[in-house]
């Protein structure tokens, strides 16, 4: 057990006496209660526990909360400033992309490291940027048609 | 199997909570209760209320068990039936305000309290939750509007017929003044409710709400990561919860090192928890309570337990499906049904076809891993669940650990999938027992590989067919074997059962069913459209096999199969209908393009299936490459489900049941060995993902029958459609599923 300190959403947040080994998912959600990052399977296949560790997306569920020490991590709950939602979670919301909506934290921060990398993707970049999320309700059309929604309003277009 | 009831909900006295006198929730602002909770003021109490304070209250007049008027120009309309989501918690609600005439954007929409009384059927299942509430939502809607007409008519002396209600507005139309519902909301609530036969409801062409996209309720919540789900209940005091059972199903405990699992770090509690391990019930286990979730699955892994598995199942999935193939060709089974003379028919006919068709085992694998929170204090137990059944849940509680009823409150939240396992209680039950136990508050968390080892699973199924037809190609002869599972060597295990209304039963003159039974332990339940879900891969494959061997276009062959024009009874309540179901494969057709496909190795598959109450007719579009690698490039679906509600959320199911049942077919399959399941984890059930899905084309004929829901209906239809698109593409015929077990992969 020991104090581990990361910044979560920009806020330097300590953790008093944790498990090293607690992985990253259960110190946000049980501990920091951020319960927006969601536990599907725990082996980083589903990637419903997907945030961005210093910009890159990765399983929550298999980062051990130690890994994360000093380090930026960014969840669905820091997309939105001020109440602005993000033009992807816009998207997601004009699309009415989910549908339980359990993975789309997930598929969100996969989708926002995609646009923060390719402001323009291809069917192809978003399958590759998207292969890492399970959305057991099937709502894969959508997010495709999200994602590019949000990448011409972020490129200057309308919706 | 019984019939399904056909589940409808009429509006009565128990929606009115008190019919002719106003029901008013006085609420003090920024401090409101639960609907449940709060006391009913009389008119009088609440009016002395406006005037006490500067600032004018909010108050919010129930009208009946869904809607209440609020003072400050919004409504709020409670969702009664479970959201998993197949979007009812807006799309409920958009029923009530159409019939009240209200702008959707003022409407404040939250879920009902759990309660069986008021509400019935609070049930997430069965695809019933659109057509069980249509009526009673589209009156509830209807009455407030009449009331609120006639309390402006009488304000200002004048007929009702002078009146007109619209988006909030009632309108004088002689002097054309008008009055907000909101400032009429407690007059209009003093007077009687009318008679339900005195009320106009819209036609379909003048709903200006239903038929609408209209992006879901809890959309703003789910994108920015908010406390909406089971998992994310969160009450003081907290505790977090694993539980262990048996792994070989029907197993109980011998022995387990409890007294070191106590002394782990984090570890508050360990103990044993009995059951009998029922149906849907408690499996004896071993609880671990401790300060994270974390520290309980690090303990759970720790938990070493010898077994008695003496008592346990002892299936073996893959030897059982090899067996049925050989029942089917070596015995005839038991006679189920018959309708003329099947095998004299077959004897007569000119040309007979035969095929085996086989499905397997599979998971409901909801996304969110079961979940339940429960806090017991001063005599409550309040729980916290993502169910589909809360109502049934809070009963079985109630009963099993013998708690007064009324003592119990379920709060139904957001569920992540559903897809019929939360159907189930016995996670809730454990949840319960746990709590009980502990005296702490207790969140119990199902790890991924507890939800795949202890699910209901979607019974496996073979079917030996055979038809025959005349010389003029029409289908004479259709004989089914089917062999599936019992637990008893009598009856059909749950869900396993044929269903005797399946299609093209009544349209052939000489149909057969003949069953066999194995004996199968590991308790299986309704997957998302139960028996159709399987039935229809296998029935529309057979067909398409058919209609080849007649020599006949597919699309052709089914009309003609469907020429009838009679009513054909069904288990879904509504009957049959031949002609509704041809306009729906016409159109498919007609979109997809049928017939124009003259690309090498890329074929059109079509299939048709009807299940609860919806006619759904599916076209695959396929491609066959090297190494049989399967490149689905689009599908099309037209459905007559009746009018649409919510247009966005409707496309979106058709778009996941068609997902669903792809990913089904694809390569889901579970085996299980001395009664437990093999599979445990995503690793080895390799659901379908972005890369492989294809572009889908929904359309909706638009009829003006009762609504069907959709959840369900859309997914029977699919791996026909893409079998049936394999063998016109490549030749090669699809009879077992998943797709990988017969040598395809997807592209």
């Amino acid at each position: 057990m020991t104090d581990i300190t990361l910044s979560v959403n920009g806020e330097s947040r300590t953790l008093k006496d944790i498990d090293p080994e607690m992985p990253l998912l259960w110190a946000l959600r049980d501990e920091l209660k951020l319960v927006g990052t969601k536990y599907g399977c725990g082996i980083a296949q589903c990637g419903a526990c997907t945030v961005h560790f210093e910009g890159n997306p990765v399983r929550s569920c298999s980062l051990p909360v130690s890994a994360a020490a000093g380090k930026n991590i960014i969840t669905v709950e820091g997309l939105a400033k001020d109440d602005q939602l993000t033009a992807l979670q816009q998207a997601w919301v004009e699309l009415d992309v989910p549908q339980c909506g359990y993975c789309q934290a997930g598929q969100l921060m996969s989708a926002t490291a995609l646009l923060e990398q390719n402001s323009n993707p291809t069917d192809d970049d978003i399958d590759a940027a998207m292969a890492g999320n399970i959305c057991r309700c099937g709502t894969y059309v959508r997010i495709r048609a999200a994602i590019k929604q949000a990448a011409k309003v972020k490129r200057g277009g309308a919706a | 199997m019984k019939k399904q009831p056909s589940n409808t909900i009429n509006l009565n006295r128990r929606h009115f909570l008190g019919s002719g006198s106003a029901l008013i929730l006085g609420f003090t602002m920024g401090c409101k209760q639960e609907a449940s909770e709060v006391a009913v003021s009389s008119i009088k109490n609440v009016s002395a209320e406006v005037t006490k304070g500067s600032d004018e209250p909010f108050i919010s007049t129930l009208f009946n068990a869904w809607l209440s008027i609020n003072n400050n120009g919004t409504v709020t309309i409670l969702a009664s039936n479970p959201e998993i989501g197949q979007g009812v918690k807006t799309a409920l609600p958009m029923i009530v305000a159409e019939e009240l005439d209200f702008p959707w954007e003022k409407v404040i929409v939250e879920q009902a309290p759990v309660d069986p009384v008021v509400y019935e059927r609070q049930v997430a299942g069965g695809s019933f939750s659109v057509r069980s509430l249509w009526d009673p939502l589209r009156q509830a809607g209807a009455t407030a509007r009449a009331m609120l007409t006639r309390a402006a008519a009488d304000g200002w002396g004048v007929n009702v017929s002078d009146c007109t209600a619209t988006q909030g507005l009632v309108t004088n139309t002689v002097t054309g003044d008008s009055l907000d519902y909101g400032s009429l909301a407690i007059k209009a609530a003093q007077l009687p409710v009318p008679a339900l036969d005195s009320l106009t409801l819209k036609s379909a062409a003048n709903f200006s709400l239903l038929g609408k996209r209209i992006s879901g309720v809890d959309n703003r919540a789910i994108v920015t990561g908010q406390p909406l789900y089971g998992i994310d209940a969160n009450v003081e005091n907290l505790h977090f919860a694993t539980y262990t059972s048996c792994p070989n199903v029907g197993g109980t405990l011998r022995s387990s090192n409890l007294d070191h699992i106590k002394n782990l770090k984090g570890v508050k509690q360990a103990f044993v928890v009995k059951g009998k391990g029922g149906y849907g019930e408690l499996r004896e286990g071993v609880a671990i309570v401790a300060t994270s979730t974390w520290a309980a699955i690090s303990a759970k892994k720790r938990l070493e337990i010898e077994w008695d598995t003496s008592a346990a199942s002892s299936d073996d999935w893959s030897e059982m499906h090899e067996r049925a193939k050989q029942i089917i060709s070596e015995t005839e089974g038991e006679l189920l049904h018959s309708d003329g003379d099947a095998d004299a028919a077959l004897a007569k006919a000119s040309t007979t076809i035969e095929g085996t068709y086989s499905y397997p085992f599979v998971s409901h694998a909801p996304l969110e891993p079961q979940n339940c929170t429960v806090s017991v204090a001063e005599g409550k137990v309040n729980i916290w669940a993502p169910t589909q059944v809360p109502a049934r849940a809070m009963q079985a509680a109630a009963k099993m650990f013998n708690l007064d009823p009324a003592s119990v409150t379920v709060h139904q939240l957001r569920a992540g999938g559903g897809f019929g396992r939360r159907l189930y209680n016995d996670y809730f039950l454990e949840a319960v027992a746990i709590a009980l136990e502990a005296a702490v508050p207790v969140k119990l968390q199902w790890t991924r590989e507890d939800d795949m080892a202890h699910d209901y699973y979607r019974p496996a199924g073979t079917h030996g067919l055979q038809a025959g037809l005349d010389d003029q190609g029409k289908l004479t002869a259709w004989k089914n074997h089917y062999v599936t599972y019992s637990e008893d060597g009598k009856e059909p295990v749950r869900w396993g059962a044929y269903m005797e209304s399946t299609f093209p039963r009544q349209l052939v003159n000489n149909y057969q069913v003949n069953q066999s039974l194995q004996r199968q332990t590991i308790p299986t339940g309704a997957w998302r459209a139960p028996i159709s879900c399987a039935f229809g891969f296998v029935i529309n494959g057979f067909i398409h096999e058919v209609a080849t061997a007649a020599g006949k276009d597919h699309r052709d062959f089914m009309l003609e199969l469907l020429e009838k024009d009679d009513q054909i009874a069904s288990l879904f309540g509504d009957p049959f209908i031949p002609a509704r179901a041809r306009d729906t494969i016409t159109e498919v057709c007609k979109r997809a393009g049928w017939g124009n496909q003259s690309i090498k190795n890329r074929a059109l598959g079509l299939a048709f299936y009807f299940s609860h109450n919806a006619y759904v007719a599916e076209v695959a579009d396929v491609e066959v490459m090297a190494g049989n690698k399967v490149k689905i490039h689009k599908v099309y679906i037209v459905t007559d489900v009746g009018p649409i509600v919510n247009m966005s959320m409707a496309e979106n199911i058709c778009e996941g049941g068609i997902i669903d049942g792809l990913s089904t077919m694809a390569r889901l399959e579970l085996d299980a060995k001395a009664g437990a399941v093999v599979e445990s984890n995503f690793d080895q059930y390799q659901m379908l993902r972005m890369p492989e899905a294809p572009e889908i084309d929904v359309h909706f004929l638009q009829t003006d029958n009762i609504p069907a829901g959709l959840g369900e209906p859309t997914l029977p239809p699919i791996a026909g459609a893409v079998v049936n698109a394999i063998f016109a593409a490549s030749g090669e015929r699809v009879r077992e599923l998943p797709l990988s077990r017969s040598g395809f992969t997807l592209a």
